[in-house]
């Protein structure tokens, strides 16, 4: 069943690439629609397993599906199902909507093969997968913003991924192998070679920190999630950073390389440093896409906070945060792309009023934004509830404190733009917009749904997310 | 292999890595940065396979770099396809005149 | 030290190549030094004992990715070729930090006290085995990559030949 997962867009991909007049971008959307949603049931349906595949040689390949990963593919489906629909309705010309697709799907083979491997070189082959589709989407229409966008993305990635490799390289120097048993193995007590195993693991974060965009290494992540067309940017935003970056910083650190102190020190400052420095440049923006990246770079800050904490509690309101991101982000650049649709520009210092002509979306936004700075009853609020609470209880009051302080921050500048933007007066560009059409506008719905609902149920669906710590597979 | 050998490989890929880093970072022109990154990459190679050849994991090492270096050249080919229309959107490869988006 | 004149020759070539590609003001010539080190990493790939990686790269990098360059310096021809002389100047200005880093760090790297390795037996199977046994998901990855490259083909580079 797992490497259905990984094939299926692969089979997808390659009869929708027959030539067959017949098929038009609709269908292309739908295909993509199916296997997204797919995803979600079949991992809905599928109690959790760990699947092995022997092979000749008598090695045996890994291929995990814990509680972690199985939060993670639904949140691959829905994040990448709001792209294909936003996608649908804003990519008009033919053949461009059809490579979106395509890469669409190549993306989803590559998170979907990123968060159920277990070997660092393999996630180093899918990351670079996943980072090779979103460099091509980013610049699908070639305009000039976007190709610079794609490049910066793109050097940093590659030099990252140098890095991710020089760790594999130190890794296999000290463990002869690069799957997660031998290398928590070398990392152990009494492995031999400890100090250069320990600069692997230094140097191969190094590489993911740039990947997921955590201050200082951010640089590209605003330009990227802000040129990009809107159907990308929701993915990129929602999910493609998040799984290479942030899914693989909680994988690797949590299971490989066993809560190292040290690098869990080195995670907390990160991660605060990412809070600030987010909720801080956010302020600043006029830009609704790049408002919304620097909001992403914050609110990942929060989950690599609760990953350098690296109790229970903090490792699941670290995953839980991470689901909720993904729907949220999502959800607002979805928005996003309505009101770039409708009014044609995303400069903030032109919407206003843009509540009244634009109902839908501007309820949706905000419910999103509540979400984002933490309100109750929605599922932001558990979610930074949980990081808060673990930080205190492992006595690190000092950062929770700043948590806080950073959360109505950003409760601050979001509360703002929502005045100027959705409930102030109407501007003279937005006087003749409407509100987008319904396919783009269901992603949206659908989300703020997700989002209320989570929170609404959050007591009883806490298990879930709770499991994390006592999964240790291999 | 010796001691000394071992460390004038060590030297050679860190001064490989270096001069492919600093080429990035400094240079002006988009095709440049692409050969800093292609420098880095055969650093790296040569990391991995030293590492392999230590430990006497030769295959292993050997399949780890056959697949890395497919990754990297359709990375490459991205990069030059972007090059490429930058330069028909510009008439330049100067990344002097790339500044327009910050951050 | 005599025993391994041939490393020392590889890797100072490989060093000097990669310092000739980041200085030389002539595009052209940076692209033919880049060739050079990749002839240096495949001699020495050789010597490692990794026959088939070396052909790989030989044949990707020293081939391929040169052939590419070659391509691109060819369609971007106005812009790459000019040499000013005041341009040459600043460039030796940003670029003279190099040779300096590059010989105090290979000085320290140098000076290492390493211990001896001695020739560790081959172990964990042939290329062939482990690269269709037990990383078969790596070459899934490949494969996919590769789509990826070729989508990308399509996107960037399909237009513009009927625009040009």
């Amino acid at each position: 069943m797992l490497p259905l997962l990984v094939l299926a867009p692969l089979v997808g991909l390659i009869i929708l690439n027959l030539p067959i007049k017949a098929f038009n971008r609709t269908l292309f959307a739908v295909v993509g629609l199916v296997l997204a949603l797919g995803q979600i049931a079949l991992v809905w349906a599928n109690p959790p397993g760990f699947l092995e595949l022997s092979s000749p040689g008598g090695l045996v390949l890994g291929l995990v599906e814990d509680n972690l990963a199985r939060i993670m593919l639904v949140a691959i489906g829905m994040a990448l199902a709001a792209a294909i629909v936003v996608g649908h309705e804003t990519i008009k010309e033919e053949s461009r909507q059809r490579s979106f697709i395509n890469l669409i799907l190549v993306s989803m083979m590559g998170m979907n093969g990123t968060v159920l491997l277990t070997d660092l070189f393999s996630l180093y082959v899918f990351i670079e997968i996943t980072g090779v589709a979103s460099f091509i989407m980013i610049a699908l229409h070639r305009g000039k913003d976007a190709i610079e966008g794609a490049f910066k993305y793109l050097i940093l990635s590659a030099v990252a991924g140098a890095l991710m490799l020089l760790g594999v390289a130190f890794f296999l120097l000290t463990a002869g192998a690069t799957d997660f048993s031998s290398v928590s193995g070398a990392l152990a007590e009494g492995a031999p070679h400890p100090g250069i195993a320990r600069v692997a693991m230094g140097v191969f974060i190094c590489g993911l920190f740039v990947k997921g965009g955590m201050v200082p290494f951010h640089g590209w992540l605003p330009a990227a999630y802000s040129t990009a067309p809107s159907g990308v940017s929701v993915m990129l935003a929602g999910i493609a950073t998040k799984v290479s970056g942030v899914y693989a910083l909680i994988r690797v650190v949590r299971f490989v390389f066993a809560q190292d102190p040290a690098v869990s020190q080195i995670l907390l400052i990160l991660g605060i440093l990412s809070i600030v420095v987010g909720a801080l440049a956010a302020l600043g923006q006029t830009d609704l896409k790049r408002m919304l990246a620097y909001s992403s770079i914050s609110q990942v800050g929060y989950i690599i906070l609760a990953v350098g904490c690296g109790t229970e509690v903090a490792m699941a309101g670290a995953v839980f945060h991470l689901f909720n991101h993904a729907v949220f982000k999502s959800l607002l650049f979805s928005n996003s792309a309505a009101v770039e649709q409708q009014l044609g520009t995303t400069d903030m210092d032109q919407m206003g009023g843009l509540g009244t002509k634009m109902p839908i979306t501007s309820l949706t936004a905000t419910i999103a934004l509540l979400s984002t700075a933490g309100i109750p009853p929605l599922s932001g609020f558990w979610s930074k509830l949980i990081i808060v609470a673990a930080l205190w209880h492992a006595g690190l009051h000092g950062y929770a404190v700043i948590a806080v302080l950073s959360s109505l921050l950003t409760l601050a500048y979001f509360l703002g733009m929502e005045r100027r933007a959705f409930f102030g007066k109407v501007t003279p560009a937005v006087a003749n917009v409407r509100e987008a059409n319904l396919v783009l506008l269901a992603p949206a719905v659908l989300l703020a749904l997700v989002t209320i609902g989570l929170g609404l149920c959050f007591p009883y669906l806490a298990e879930s997310f709770m499991v994390l710590g006592r999964d240790r597979l291999w | 292999m010796s001691g000394e050998l071992l460390s004038f490989y060590i030297a050679g890929i860190a001064l490989t890595l270096i001069s492919g880093a600093y080429y990035v970072v400094v240079t002006t022109s988009l095709v440049r940065t692409i050969i800093g990154l292609e420098l880095v990459t055969k650093g790296v190679t040569l990391a991995i396979i030293l590492a392999g050849h230590l430990t006497g994991r030769v295959g292993l090492a050997q399949s780890l770099v056959i697949t890395l270096i497919v990754v990297e050249v359709v990375v490459m080919v991205v990069a030059v396809g972007l090059v490429l229309s930058a330069y028909k959107q510009n008439g330049s490869v100067d990344t002097r005149l790339l500044r327009n988006v910050k951050g | 030290m005599c025993d391994y004149v041939i490393e020392l020759i590889l890797l100072g070539g490989l060093v000097l190549s990669a310092l000739w590609a980041v200085l030389s003001p002539r595009l052209l010539r940076s692209v033919l030094a880049l060739a050079l080190a990749s002839i240096m990493v495949t001699l020495l790939l050789f010597r490692l004992r990794s026959p088939l990686a070396g052909v790989f790269e030989l044949s990707v990098c020293a081939g391929l990715i040169s052939a590419v360059f070659l391509s691109v310096i060819s369609m971007t021809q106005p812009d790459t070729e000019t040499s000013v002389n005041k341009e040459n100047r600043e460039r030796l200005r940003r670029y003279w930090y190099l040779p300096v880093i590059l010989v105090l760090v290979g000085l320290a790297l140098c000076r290492l006290e390493l211990p001896n390795f001695p020739l560790a037996e081959e172990i964990g199977g042939s290329v062939r085995d482990v690269l269709w046994n037990v990383r078969q998901l790596d070459l899934l990855g490949q494969i996919v990559i590769l789509l990826a490259g070729a989508f990308g083909v399509v996107v960037l580079f399909k237009e513009w030949r009927n625009e040009r």
